[in-house]
């Protein structure tokens, strides 16, 4: 194995940005997902419930925007490692996601860095993908760690 | 589904247990999750190639733990709350077919800026007792005092 896997042109990639794209949420797609993970939330769910909520609509539940199709930016830093795994997730919340949002999503390489773990020499590569509504209000900030190994 | 009453900040003391919430994962579930997330690597619903890549079997996805977590913090938070931040590290890989409770515990409650704001530090547990994914959240809680 090399004995280093972030070269400094590597290292370059800090930066780099996703095209924009437009996502339009669906009602549907809401309550899929809160069905998926098992969250009998009314304001996730049921629209007439989520109506006598302060919301006053169906809102998204913390982790719904996974399935907006975020760009991974991982085949653009071309690390050429085999092995990846999900380190982990920070989110922070502004504005709550609602059904009809047209919510804009962008993604940034935000770090790469070298580290020696369990699993050897490892990149641990932090994207940052923000999540604008069409008022221009952010809604999420994610900050996902993937582990290349 | 488990309902409590509304959490104010005047309930809440530092050190204190939030409710937890038992999570019950199924290899039907991470397909209902990968259709849902569009998360279709197959280490989360083909056997064969979770094996050939050196797994016990199928993983749960980081992700659909991330949201379990998720569900604990919102689940605390209430009708009237806010969660503000979720930060979870997966430390180990987790089976389907096994119980997995969510837990809590508060570390600090401070009044920033008006709101009335409560960090605490959050995992899910399997049967063994192994904390493989652990993490950190903030939520806004109503008060007492209006």
């Amino acid at each position: 194995m090399a004995d280093k896997l972030v070269t400094d042109e590597i290292k370059r990639r800090i930066g780099l940005q996703s095209e924009p794209f437009v996502v339009e949420v669906e009602r549907g797609a809401i309550r899929r997902f809160a069905e998926a993970i098992g969250d009998p939330n009314p304001v996730f769910n049921d629209e007439k419930a989520a109506r006598k909520s302060r919301f006053g609509t169906m809102i998204a539940p913390p982790t719904f925007c996974r399935s907006l199709g975020a760009v991974p930016l991982l085949r653009e830093i071309g690390l050429g490692t085999h092995r990846i795994l999900d380190g982990g997730s920070e989110w922070e919340y502004f504005e709550p996601i609602r059904p009809g949002d047209r919510i804009t999503v962008v993604s940034r390489v935000a770090d790469i860095r070298e580290a020696k773990g369990r699993l050897g020499l490892m990149a641990l590569v932090v994207v940052e993908t923000t999540y604008t509504n069409q008022f221009g209000e952010r809604c999420v900030t994610q900050r996902n760690t993937s582990i290349h190994y | 589904m488990i309902m409590h009453p509304q959490f104010h900040y005047e309930d809440v003391e530092v050190g204190s247990e939030i409710p937890s919430l038992e999570k019950n994962p199924t290899t039907q579930q991470l397909v209902k999750y990968a259709g849902a997330s569009g998360d279709f690597y197959q280490i989360h619903y083909d056997k064969d190639y979770a094996l050939g890549n050196g797994l016990p079997g199928v993983i749960i996805h980081g992700a659909l733990k991330n949201a379990f977590l998720g569900q604990l913090m919102t689940d605390f938070a209430g009708a009237q709350g806010t969660l503000r931040r979720l930060a979870v590290q997966y430390r180990g890989m987790d089976q389907p077919g096994e119980k997995l409770i969510a837990r809590g515990r508060v570390t600090r409650k401070a009044v920033e800026g008006g709101e009335h704001v409560v960090e605490c530090e959050i995992w899910l547990e399997n049967s063994k007792g192994d904390k493989n994914t652990t993490g950190t959240a903030i939520v806004v809680l109503p008060t007492r005092a209006g």
